[in-house]
């Protein structure tokens, strides 16, 4: 039975069809598909009828030519049709099909006609429709395969249907939930203001001086949101760079003892939410922090709020992506071949030669690498210049006080959101076109015996100094981190006390059993529901696409190739923004519902399964995939007994790592958090701007537990993990990077 | 385990086959037609970048050629992918899953089909004892040496019964002495149950123990085909002859004469019977080991032999191989161990037989 429904046949997709006409709901449901409280007016109720239900009652009449086109498919496979003809039929049939169900969708709203022009041609629609469900996105799903099983079938394309059926499906997903909604909200800058012209409202809000104005270089005033986001990403990308090679360098060139904490001190970024470290920069220098109450106390200089502003967010960023910076330097600098250092060492050059001329050159690419990764994830933080800023403007804060702000302008925050895509997309270009496919480096790199020559003096002594300093930096933030949750009131009280984990987490038995009392028992419950449903999606999706990318070659894979990579360069705010744009209104109804979230995560996190797959697809050789083509597997058998199997290491790690992500993502989620789901991010975020620092450094703190313990036991799990090759878990630089 | 076999007929037809990686780019397998007949070990031979790697690959359905035709038992192919074609490959690398057991891998074709779970443990069984892995069952590839992990990929390719089996450079990985055993065994198969196979190698000694039929290629076309005697014995080309074996590759003349043709090679001159097709200038090939070497007498010498002086004599246990200097360039000789034989920095003399001169196409 299950072979009849195997991926290459038809048999699928048109079970898929059938079960979602014939059964399931076609419209949103109030409450939500999983309260099952539609059922009691199932399966008559306009609500909460399946399509079928729906045509047969002589409602929605409009749908009417989507039932005809399932006739026809279903006829279709029926009739003894050669598989040629066949597959030309289900072609052009679910082609029509498709355009029709996304058609009428976008046709008919909530309102009637979604447009006024066939209101005009047509007069008023006197019923209404609202945002697609389960059935309908099932029906386009099955329409989908349906479609992709048609190009395979009539010979117009090489590939057997599994594989054009995978490309269909992640070029559709990405398709809807990546560019469809960033295209639609940059569409929105270019709306005219009220009744002027187009270019003209174009214009103003392009050339905004509150982007673009140079004051701050006189000394006096602001500069532009846009200049400041350039200084402040060029800043943090060329520190970071610096750092994470002094780094990389103590780590591969010297023989320091406190190698292994370094290690960990990598693990620091993945696990902590991005604003945390802007907290507890706060809690250091703030008006009334640690560092600055120490100085007034000693120097008598007044408390001031010099940190909040540039200085701050700047070194809130250096310590956030440090570590990033050296887990990818550490890549490229393990990745020199020793053999080309001892070649010069042979050719009597001293230290100090041997690095300027042979290692510093061999490093060049890659510092231009992890200056981009700095760049671009300076230029999409958004927690912590929201902590930090003051008045300080950036891009990604700017948008969000668009949208939030007292005068909501969604044409302007798309504007704001056009540049900052340049800006990143810009980055993004250099760093895959001009630096090309280096950025994959794997640590365990094919080095040649030999032992790596110590570094001259000067330098070793200079990055041991810079290391050490900065990574008893780091540990105090983080201590305070820590220290600072248990603490009454940071700054004034500094007694004792377990008040914010009480108030946040406190749990007490009643008659009615555990009452989960904490302020931040709903938020936490969410988030990690959220997370939890997310991962797994976002690894299949991910898996997926890093397998045809690496196994598979048809038309347009570099078209392909790049739109699924862009998609790492588009900012959290900016996906944020977008869908507030796009999901609003039918036929994707979504704000406000879980479901946006777990959509959000799954694309946000979607180059984690991407890059986590690729690193290790590339370590499996090809031959294997052969082997079993040519003992008669197709191409779904050998994806699911071979290729799947041996990239397990890569599974979980992409299951952690998206999980991890999703728990710490803020800057997409504070624009799509509602009052029934809140995320613990944006909760923290809400506490902080009510200056109720106890409790977000409490539940920050909470945090960082869960998701220390969720990569602690993943790194135990895959420990000694060998299946008979010398691969290992992918290289953890192709994990973290990437927006926050 | 039955094999139903048309001997005879030919297994395999390749009609104008040309494969170019991206349009304008030089061609890796540029217009080749070959039949490939049923029952026989035929190999294809050549250095790297010949095009046989590629012309396999496409009999197999794992390259998809850029024009002409392939046919497989009768049935044109060419547009098939290799999981619908009826042949099966044993790789380079083996290629067998390292998750998966031994009898697992061998049972791996066979799970696509409509064979009842009994009938698949009979015939993976039954090739495990042909290939002498019975006691391997249960063991996974990384336990098995290069040699057993071989039989493996060999049972694998084989349970499944496919018309042809391709194999690629399936010994490179072994170390020599290995070699020439597993070679024997696969020959031995190959003989026993009648398989049409064809093999890829770019080592003519392995291709010329084992073959039915060589295939030389060279540059993306075929330079010459026979068996192995032929190529050996009677190269065409001075690619094949350099090739096959180490024939001295000599510059000389051809002159018409009353009885045939007059070869003639600076102070050599040979009389040969068969008819030629052309005269002028061309290259012969002379086989090492049937030239004599004597140490210089003074004396007449005979139109087939020629002064020089020996320069280098490398003793390799069953003969010498000697580098001579003459007048018309630098000669290998291969001769026997004796206890008189000249020694490097003598004049010798050299007489070539005619019997051991194969006259080349260019």
């Amino acid at each position: 039975m299950f072979r009849y429904f195997s991926a290459s046949s038809i048999a699928g997709p048109i079970f898929l069809g059938a079960l979602a006409i014939a059964l399931m709901p076609w419209y949103m449901l109030q409450d939500g598909f999983f309260s099952f409280t539609w059922l009691s007016g199932y399966p008559l109720d306009a609500e909460s009828a399946s399509l079928l239900s729906l045509l047969l009652q002589g409602q929605k009449l409009w749908l009417a030519p989507i039932g005809l086109i399932f006739l026809v498919l279903f006829a279709g496979a029926l009739l003894p049709l050669t598989r040629r003809k066949r597959g030309e039929l289900f072609l052009w049939i679910s082609a029509v099909g498709l355009a029709y169900a996304l058609g009428q969708g976008f046709i008919v709203g909530i309102q009637g006609w979604s447009f006024s022009f066939l209101s005009d041609a047509f007069g008023d629609m006197q019923d209404r429709q609202f945002g697609m469900g389960y059935g309908a996105m099932f029906c386009l799903l099955s329409l989908l395969f349906c479609f992709s099983w048609g190009l395979s079938a009539s010979g117009r394309v090489q590939q057997d249907p599994f594989v054009t059926g995978s490309l269909a499906l992640i070029i559709g997903v990405v398709g809807l939930f990546i560019f469809m909604p960033v295209g639609q909200m940059l569409l929105l800058a270019f709306q005219p203001q009220g009744e002027g012209a187009i270019l003209g409202a174009v214009l103003e809000r392009l050339f905004d001086p509150k982007i673009w104005r140079l004051q701050c270089l006189s000394g006096v005033g602001q500069c532009g949101a846009a200049w400041n986001s350039l200084g402040l990403a060029v800043a943090v990308g060329f520190l970071t760079t610096l750092l994470g090679l002094a780094f990389a360098l103590v780590f591969t060139r010297t023989r320091t003892p406190f190698r292994p904490l370094l290690r960990s001190l990598s693990l620091l970024p993945v696990i902590t939410p991005p604003f945390v470290i802007g907290l507890s920069v706060i809690l250091l220098f703030g008006m009334s922090g640690l560092v600055t109450q120490l100085v007034a106390g000693w120097l008598a200089i007044e408390p001031s709020r010099w940190i909040y502003g540039f200085n701050g967010v700047l070194l809130a960023q250096l310590l956030a992506f440090t570590p990033i910076s050296f887990m990818v330097l550490i890549g490229v600098v393990e990745g020199i071949s020793p053999s080309m250092e001892e070649a010069s060492q042979t050719l009597r050059a001293t230290p100090w030669r041997t690095f300027k001329t042979v290692t510093w050159p061999l490093l060049r690419p890659g510092l231009a690498n992890a200056f981009l990764i700095g760049f671009i994830e300076s230029m999409a933080d958004f927690g912590n210049p929201l902590v930090l800023g003051g008045n300080f403007n950036v891009l990604s804060t700017e948008i969000f006080f668009a949208i939030v702000g007292s005068q909501s302008d969604m044409a302007r925050a798309a504007m704001l959101a056009l540049v900052l895509l340049l800006f990143t997309i810009g980055a993004f270009m250099l760093q895959n076109v001009w630096l090309g496919k280096k950025r994959y480096i794997t640590v365990n790199g094919k080095g040649d015996s030999g032992v790596h020559p110590d570094l001259p003096w000067p330098i070793k002594w200079a990055v041991i100094g810079v290391t050490l300093v900065w990574t008893v930096f780091t540990i105090v933030v983080y201590a305070l981190i820590i220290y600072g949750s248990f603490v009454e009131i940071w700054g004034r009280d500094w007694t004792f006390t377990l008040r914010h984990y009480i108030s946040g987490f406190g749990v007490s038995w009643t008659e009615h059993g555990l009452m989960w009392q904490g302020s931040a028992w709903s938020s936490l419950g969410t988030t990690l529901t959220i997370s939890l449903i997310a991962a797994p999606l976002t690894a299949a999706i991910g898996l997926l696409t890093a397998w045809l990318l690496t196994r598979q070659t048809f038309v347009g894979k570099a078209a392909f190739e790049f739109g699924t990579l862009l998609s790492f360069a588009i900012p959290g705010t900016v996906i944020g923004v977008s869908y507030i744009v796009a999901f609003n209104v039918p036929p994707f109804e979504l704000t406000g519902t879980a479901a946006i979230l777990v959509i959000c995560f799954v694309f946000r996190n979607m180059p984690v399964g991407v890059r986590s797959g690729i690193a290790s697809l590339s370590q499996i050789d090809k031959s294997l995939d052969e082997a079993s083509m040519t003992l008669r597997a197709t191409s779904s058998r050998t994806f699911l007994r071979i290729t799947l199997p041996l990239i397990k290491p890569a599974i979980l790690s992409a299951l952690v790592y998206s999980f991890v992500r999703s728990m710490t993502a803020i800057s997409a989620v504070i624009f799509l958090v509602s009052a029934q789901h809140n995320m613990a991010t944006s909760y923290i975020i809400g506490r902080v701007e009510n200056n109720e620092y106890g409790i977000a450094v409490a539940y920050a703190v909470v945090l960082i537990v869960i998701m220390l313990a969720a990569i602690l036991s993943f790194q135990l799990l895959t420990r000694g993990r060998n299946i008979g090759r010398r691969g290992m878990a992918p290289s953890d630089t192709t994990l973290t990077s990437g927006v926050p | 385990m039955s094999l139903n076999r048309k001997s005879g007929d030919a297994a395999v037809v390749l009609k104008q086959i040309v494969k170019q990686y991206s349009p304008g780019s030089p061609a890796a397998v540029d217009n080749i037609s070959l039949q490939f007949d049923s029952g026989c070990l035929t190999t294809l031979l050549g250095p790297s970048g010949c095009g046989k790697t590629t012309t396999l690959r496409m009999i197999a359905g794992l390259e998809m050629a850029t024009s002409g035709q392939i046919l497989i038992g009768g049935v044109d192919v060419t547009r098939l992918p290799a999981t619908q074609r009826d042949v099966s490959m044993v790789f380079q690398s083996y290629a067998l899953f390292p998750h998966m057991r031994v009898f697992e891998n061998i049972r791996y074709g066979l799970e696509v089909g409509s064979l009842k779970a009994e009938e698949i443990d009979e015939r993976v069984d039954a090739i495990m004892r042909m290939t002498g892995l019975e006691a391997l069952g249960s063991r996974y590839p990384h336990e098995l040496s290069g040699g057993q992990q071989q039989r493996v990929a060999v049972a694998r390719a084989l349970v499944i019964e496919p018309q042809v089996l391709l194999f690629d450079e399936p010994l490179s990985n072994l170390d020599a002495k290995l070699r020439r055993k597993v070679r024997q065994e696969i020959r031995d198969l190959q003989q026993s149950l009648g398989l049409t196979v064809i093999y890829v190698t770019h080592d003519q000694e392995e291709a010329l123990a084992i073959s039915d039929t060589i295939v030389v290629l060279n540059n993306a076309v075929v330079a010459q085909l026979g068996s192995p005697r032929e190529l050996y014995e009677k190269p065409r080309t001075q690619f094949v002859a350099d090739f096959i074996g180490e024939a001295n590759i000599l510059p000389c003349e051809r002159v018409a004469s009353a009885h045939g043709v007059k070869v003639v090679a600076g102070p050599l001159s040979f009389e040969l019977s068969e008819g030629i097709d052309r005269v002028g200038k061309g290259h012969m090939a002379v086989n090492p080991g049937k030239i004599s070497l004597q140490p210089h007498q003074e004396g007449a010498l005979s139109p087939h032999a020629m002064t020089g002086m020996l320069s280098k004599a490398s003793y390799l246990g069953d003969h010498l191989e000697c580098v001579v200097e003459t007048a018309i360039g630098e000669i290998l000789v291969r001769t026997p161990v004796v206890s008189d034989a000249p020694f490097a920095g003598s004049v010798v003399t050299v007489t070539i037989p005619p019997e051991a001169i194969v006259l080349l196409d260019d």
